[in-house]
């Protein structure tokens, strides 16, 4: 199989993770877009033979970065400031809303790796490689990013129902 | 237990991720046992990953985009996708994000405001369903032209329903073509294909000619009876696949390969 043949083939995750990491549709598919055009223009830096998808998460990461980092008003990346909250309710499952919510509360270096953990199952050490971090600061954020998912979703009940009456 | 490696954070998470051996896992159960409060914060952190896992499942069976299949083939895209894209984001996120919540409103109100069109579409899942459950429990007779003449089945369909079809290969979802039909639809002639498992489950492609361009549509998802449909749009033909032995997702996962393997 060729490198193009195995980018198509990771697109679906590459979309899952970008979805979960942006909130809306067609701004998580941009992402996907520039990550794979990004990759193409890359392509001589990737060694054959080693993991693609890790690969491709980290160029995903680094595009997402200075997105975030040319588009942001407020240039923070700190871990303690919420991101803007961008997306639209997709569904009308409270629960499903609560936990979107919850999850674009976090701060983007804790939310991804969260998700690449979580939906992609890599192991810290992959995750530490993929975002190019230590692996201390991989456990440090994991934990940080359950502690607060975990407050939010405990605490927020009255929140959310508060804000579907608007 | 004496001897035992004192239990970090990192352990906890590691846990709960399932990534322990299973005597590590052992004793991080043991000392879960006498602390209620971490066992049960551990218990939060699976279920909100379950949870997780389960929110975005659905996109990796979504059709995807031919943009992002252009792009990962290392095709240029379109230029108007590049400018419209330039516009948003000279716009910045907050307005962008403003502009696609007002999108996703008219949309619904669109939607809403339309209902004889959504009426069209589930009639599609109402027919294939009703055709599935007539010829699938047949034992003898399950289609007309059968799979040992693939080539004239889909040259006589073809030319009945005015389309190019082409039977999907279904081998990685372990369902092979049985063979097909012609029936009636509402308006013209309607091709169903059937396939079956080496275990005897079936399912149906039944494919619909739209005289006049459609607005294509997302898979979408019904139940009649028990037979589950998938089914979508494009801009000349339908599509619904029918079956009442595969589960949900199965019937997803062999709509995505059919959509993949039709698509334009």
């Amino acid at each position: 199989m060729n490198e193009a043949e195995r980018l198509v083939d990771l697109i679906p995750r590459l979309r899952r993770y970008a979805r979960a990491l942006v909130g809306d549709r067609s701004a998580a598919d941009d992402l996907v877009q520039d990550t794979l055009e990004r990759a193409w223009a890359k392509l001589h830096l990737y060694r054959r033979g080693t993991d693609l998808r890790a690969w491709l998460f980290t160029v995903m990461h680094n595009v997402h970065v200075n997105k975030v980092r040319a588009t942001r008003v407020t240039d923070t990346l700190d871990d303690e400031m919420p991101e803007l909250a961008l997306r639209p309710p997709q569904s009308d499952a409270l629960m499903v809303r609560d936990l979107d919510r919850a999850i674009a509360l976090l701060p983007a270096e804790q939310r991804s790796v969260l998700l690449l953990v979580t939906l992609e199952d890599m192991s810290y050490e992959e995750v530490a490689r993929a975002l190019e971090i230590p692996i201390g600061t991989v456990m440090s954020r994991l934990s940080r990013a359950r502690e607060k998912l975990r407050a939010l979703m405990l605490g927020q009940g009255a929140a959310a129902k508060l804000k579907v009456v608007k | 237990m004496a001897g035992e490696t004192p239990i970090s954070e990192a352990d906890l998470h590691a846990y709960a991720d399932g990534r322990l051996a299973p005597a590590r896992r052992a004793e991080i159960e043991a000392w879960l046992a006498t602390r209620p409060e971490d066992a049960e914060r551990v218990a939060h952190y699976r279920e909100s990953a379950t949870q997780l896992k389960a929110r975005y499942e659905a996109v990796l069976a979504e059709p995807i985009p031919p943009r992002l299949e252009r792009a990962a083939s290392g095709r240029p895209r379109r230029w108007l996708e590049g400018a419209s894209r330039a516009v948003a984001f000279a716009a910045g996120w907050t307005v962008f994000g403003a502009a696609l919540g007002a999108l996703a409103a008219w949309q619904i109100a669109f939607t809403r405001q339309a209902p004889a069109a959504a009426l069209e579409n589930t009639a599609i899942a109402r027919r294939a369903a009703v055709a599935h459950a007539v010829y699938s429990p047949e034992v003898r007779h399950p289609v007309e032209v059968g799979a040992d003449q693939e080539q004239h089945l889909v040259t006589w369909l073809s030319k009945r329903l005015g389309l190019k079809l082409k039977a999907p290969r279904l081998d990685e979802a372990g369902m092979s073509l049985v063979g097909g039909r012609l029936l009636p639809g509402d308006v013209g002639p309607v091709a169903q294909f059937m396939y079956q498992s080496d275990r005897g489950r079936r399912m149906t492609l039944y494919v619909r000619a739209e005289n006049a361009p459609h607005r294509e549509t997302a898979f979408r998802y019904a139940r009649e009876n028990n037979v589950g449909v998938f089914y979508w749009v494009e801009q000349t033909c339908s599509y619904a696949i029918a079956s009442s032995d595969l589960s949900k997702e199965e019937l997803l996962s062999v709509a995505t390969m059919v959509y993949k393997q039709l698509e334009p």
